[in-house]
């Protein structure tokens, strides 16, 4: 390197090369030829990954256009749910079953004279009630169902679960043969066991309470939600704190004194959070399946009241003759569940650990 | 020239290899050129990513479903295998040229007895019945040490210990007496005591049937005192190729520089270990110089610009640094002058 | 293996007699017994019938004779048609087995094949496809789809005739009830056999020169199943409570129909008949299923 100026500007082997390029490099230089990948956290990463995710964001926009009409909705359109269609305070008895965007001959004469009236977008039913008014309070019953039903299974399960991994031990050991118990048996059968007796038993207990309002058939359903589906749960989330706790940071924050109650929060579930949330995403739709199912088998939601299973179940007479009645509330009902489930996917792609590559 | 190459077993020449991946297109074998004669053992040494494992896995024709070898040639006794029909490639496989693999843990089909597994390779690519394949497969586990080898064939891998499992691979890839055997960090995933003994069993095997070894690894210890020849590969292409004693005594290229200095030794145990600093280069980035120049020490400013040629230092003896170049330069200059 | 099962056995006995005595507790927390419906009937006649159908004794006596005809096979009669129950479920199981078998077997045999065609051809378009119709597949609820198959071509297209007795015509509860099922194990054969070929196994008996269909459905597919196999249990409880809404709604007399009749009639002995038989079914296919899982999967140690 000192030699610099013995070396001839063109070397006899004829290589050519520039000497001052033989000059050591700087650090800067160096540094730039270090292309690093952007770092990112967990949360952005997977974010990022889901917004990727066309089916995912799409599910992400269908679901909330589902949920602001089904909040919204009813309050633009000025029919109620349970209400008939009446005409300057008269029932319209003509206003039966009508067609999408159609008007009964009462109506039609209203207009005629100069009134004006809401469009009935998907028709009337059989009681000459508006059936879109119906669909959308359908979907929010079913909405609130998923959601509720899920919020349910994801306390309990939440609570036990992380009980008995973190206890360990006997306690543990009698925990997971209960849930072993109630895990074999055939949950839609017992559902609609507790469906009938609650059905029949609920009714007179909570008369004048405010549970009556939301019906014994609804209430049964939250109720066996709550006896019978947090098993799944309890049982994931037992096994994700259990492969947590065996890290070395629980034995740390063990080591310096720190309350059990604060390590489930603070250590354990942030590990497994991803996992839980995307279980409860995919809880939603098996719960709207489920309330359909029931509201099929007349267990359901309680009369007025719609639910889109109950709709569909309504739908099935006079089918030939009006079956895009059975069509709205199916479709509502297949759009929300795909919604839900490509949403869980997606969640699952991007963010649980064990699909990183 | 011609007669030479006619001897080699295995020539690998300008191999390039890449991966599709969704950040775009890895670049993780850039010109590999290397061979390889009968019964010689070849050591790949070089860091996680610097593209051995996938040199290996390139010529046998196992890459993984986003890879693929882009260009250059795999010559086995003189026929390029990249161009083999995938009929004739399974039969090159397990038959020619075996390979054994890092993890015995997963690298055995859990569902399937060790026998059925052994039996497998022995019915493709011999004309052996039943009974006699697994006679063979019997015969092979007694070669690898492993006792009770008929009790052994019974077994699901999971009964078996990491060792256990490792000697029943290299009993597998051995079974239909290949001419080359691929070692892909055979000892890395299991513990120290069983590490040696696998080294051991490799090289007595390797004199008895003597077959050509290619034994990757990122562990010098392993191979100094195993292989003929030594590859030290980074960023996917070779840095420096010679001897053990070439590259172990008068390492030419600043990165074989740096791993020895990060070896542990008995004889200077006083002495501070030397970490290469950085991190690996990122493959979706090649830089247009040399692999290794942003964490050289002795990085110029046309490491950064140019790719340096390989140059021959002795018979046995390569190197692809700037400062051989520079140096040798400087000797024929000096040269002249006088 | 022997402990393991009867172990297994045991539990499954444990179960079937919760199940029973929740049934049991649950439909005499009724309030207001059979007798004391529609007709009023004069106290002697109505202390024979309690007498005769022992309502007469204390719960828990009750429960005993009731599990004590339920092992003889007795399940007592119906209230609203009188007839022996267990003959209506002989009558009606063996129609349901039909349907239920048919749809299982289609499921799974269409799901395998649809799962490893689609993990085979990943992200070109029959793996598009595969798994969109089967993401859509199962969006669907049963009943609509049961409701919709009955419409278009039973009713409109006329492709095929209403059910009957005497001229069954089994593909349309079939295909209502096997295409959620069919749809699940679509996915869950494509992502265990991606797993599955993914897998250093896999890439050590390509290195070993075993060919491409052999490496697939020897090491790919027999790995791949074993998830599947586990799903069987999960798969014989839907079709058995699927079954329910799609022989209503195409008026098969099968057990469905008979527990829908049950819960609309408020029918007791027969919805808690109906809902132990089928319990028990579901509860042995579940021990079936864990068994030959057990059996497929050598690392489970038996414990």
């Amino acid at each position: 390197m000192q030699n610099e100026n013995n070396i001839p500007k063109k070397n006899p082997l004829s290589l050519q090369m520039d000497l001052s390029k033989f000059q050591l490099a700087t650090e800067e230089e160096k540094a730039q030829q270090d292309v690093m990948s952007e770092s990112t956290t967990f949360f952005k990463d997977g974010m990022r990954k889901l917004m990727k995710n066309p089916l995912a964001v799409g599910s992400i926009i269908v679901l909330v256009l589902v949920i602001l009409l089904a909040t919204f909705g009813p309050m633009v359109v000025p029919y109620g749910y349970d209400e008939m269609i009446s005409i300057d305070g008269r029932r319209d008895k003509r206003a039966k079953n009508l067609a999408p965007f159609t008007w009964s001959e009462t109506e039609q004469k209203y207009i005629d004279e100069g009134g004006e009236l809401f469009p009935h977008i998907l028709g009337t039913d059989e009681l000459c009630r508006d059936y879109f008014v119906r669909v959308l309070y359908g979907t929010r019953v079913s909405l609130l169902v998923g959601l509720f039903a899920s919020l349910i299974v994801l306390v309990i399960g939440l609570l036990y679960g992380s009980i008995s991994g973190y206890v360990g031990g006997k306690a543990d050991l009698i925990m997971m043969r209960i849930v072993d118990i109630i895990y074999s048996l055939p949950d839609m059968l017992m559902v609609i066991l507790l469906s009938v007796v609650l059905k029949e038993t609920l009714g007179p207990a909570i008369k004048g309470t405010v549970f009556d309002k939301i019906g014994t058939n609804m209430l049964s359903l939250f109720l066996v939600f709550g006896f019978l589906y947090w098993v799944s749960m309890a049982r994931l989330v037992r096994g994700q704190i259990l492969s947590v706790k065996e890290n070395e940071y629980i034995l740390a924050a063990r080591a310096i004194g720190t309350k059990p109650g604060r390590i489930i929060r603070k250590h354990i579930l942030p590990n497994c959070i991803s996992v839980i949330i995307i279980s409860t995403a995919l809880q939603i739709p098996s719960a709207i399946f489920t309330e359909s199912f029931l509201s099929f088998l007349g267990l359901g939601v309680q009369a007025p009241m719609p639910s889109l299973g109950s709709l569909a179940n309504a739908a099935r007479e006079g089918l030939q003759s009006y079956p895009y009645k059975l069509v709205f509330p199916a479709v509502m009902i297949c759009l929300i569940v795909l919604a839900f489930n490509l949403l869980g996917d997606g969640l699952r792609d991007a963010f649980d650990p064990k699909l990183r590559r | 020239m011609a007669e030479e190459k006619k001897e080699y077993l295995l020539e690998v020449k300008d191999l390039h290899t890449s991966f599709t991946t969704d950040s775009g297109e890895v670049q993780a074998v850039n010109g590999v050129s290397f061979n390889l004669r009968e019964g010689e053992v070849l050591g790949i040494v070089g860091e996680s990513g610097s593209g051995k494992s996938v040199t290996a896995y390139s010529i046998m024709q196992i890459l993984a479903e986003n890879g693929r070898v882009t260009s250059g040639q795999v010559l086995y006794r003189g026929e390029d295998i990249t161009k083999y029909s995938k009929k004739q490639m399974a039969s090159f496989r397990g038959k020619k040229c075996s390979i054994i693999f890092q993890d015995p843990m997963t690298s055995l089909n859990p569902v399937f007895t060790v026998g059925n597994q052994l039996m497998e390779a022995i019915l493709l690519h011999t004309d052996k019945n039943r009974a006699q394949a697994k006679e063979r497969a019997v015969e092979m586990l007694k070669l690898v040490g492993v006792n009770e080898p008929e009790r052994r064939i019974k077994q699901y891998p999971h009964e078996l210990s990491g060792g256990m499992r490792q000697r029943v691979m290299i009993a597998m890839a051995l079974a239909c007496e290949p001419d080359i055997l691929i070692a892909d960090e055979p000892t890395t995933a299991l513990d120290v005591t069983i590490q040696a003994q696998i080294l051991e069993l490799m090289q007595e095997l390797q004199k008895t049937l003597g077959m050509a070894i290619i034994m990757v690894t990122h562990d010098l210890g392993v191979i100094a005192d195993m292989c003929d020849k030594i590859i030290v590969m980074y960023g996917g292409s070779v840095c420096e190729r010679g001897t053990a004693d070439d590259i172990f005594y008068s390492p030419r290229h600043e990165y074989t520089k740096g791993l020895l200095r990060s070896i542990p030794n008995v004889n200077n145990s006083k002495e501070r270990l030397v970490p290469i600093s950085g991190t690996p280069i990122n493959l979706l980035n090649m830089p247009k110089g040399c692999a290794f120049c942003s964490r050289c020490d002795q990085a110029m400013k046309i490491c950064l610009e140019e790719k340096p040629e390989e140059l021959a230092l002795s018979d046995t003896h390569k190197a692809s640094c700037w400062m051989n170049i520079k140096q040798m330069a400087e000797e024929q200059a000096g040269g002249a002058k006088a | 293996m022997a402990k393991y099962v009867v172990k297994r056995v045991l539990l499954a006995f444990v179960t079937v007699f919760i199940i029973c005595a929740i049934t049991f507790f649950a439909m005499n927390a009724i309030p207001g017994g059979p007798f004391n419906t529609e007709k009023a009937l004069s106290p002697d006649v109505k202390a024979v019938l309690m007498e005769r159908y022992n309502l007469d004794k204390p719960v828990g006596t009750q429960f005993v004779l009731y599990l004590q005809n339920l092992i003889h096979g007795d399940f007592g009669v119906s209230l609203k048609t009188g007839r022996e129950i267990s003959t209506i479920i002989s009558d009606a199981a063996s129609i349901s087995a039909r349907l239920g078998g048919m749809a299982a077997v289609i499921a799974i045999i269409c799901g395998i094949v649809l799962g490893s065609f689609a993990a085979l051809m990943r992200n070109k378009l029959p793996d598009r496809l595969i798994i969109f119709f089967s993401t859509l597949g199962a969006a669907v609820p049963s009943f609509v789809l049961a409701t919709l198959l009955l419409l278009v071509f039973c009713i409109q297209l006329k492709w095929f005739p209403v059910w009957s007795s005497r001229d069954p015509s089994y593909v349309l509860p079939v295909i209502a009830l096997s295409l959620y099922p069919m749809a699940y194990i679509t996915r869950l054969t494509k992502t265990s056999m991606l797993d599955a070929l993914s897998q250093d196994y896999v890439r050590t008996a390509r290195a070993k020169g075993v060919p491409q269909w052999k490496v697939i459905f020897k090491h790919g597919l027999r790995n791949a199943l074993i998830p599947v196999i586990t799903y069987v249990g999960p798969m014989v409880a839907y079709i058995l409570t699927g079954s329910l809404v799609v022989e209503n709604i195409f008026t098969i007399g099968g057990l469905g129909t008979q527990m829908v009749d049950g819960i609309t009639n408020r029918d007791y002995p027969l919805i808690m008949a109906t809902t132990i038989f089928l319990a028990i079914l579901m509860v042995a296919m579940n021990l079936i299923s864990d068994l030959i899982y057990k059996l497929v999967d050598p690392r489970i140690t038996f414990k």
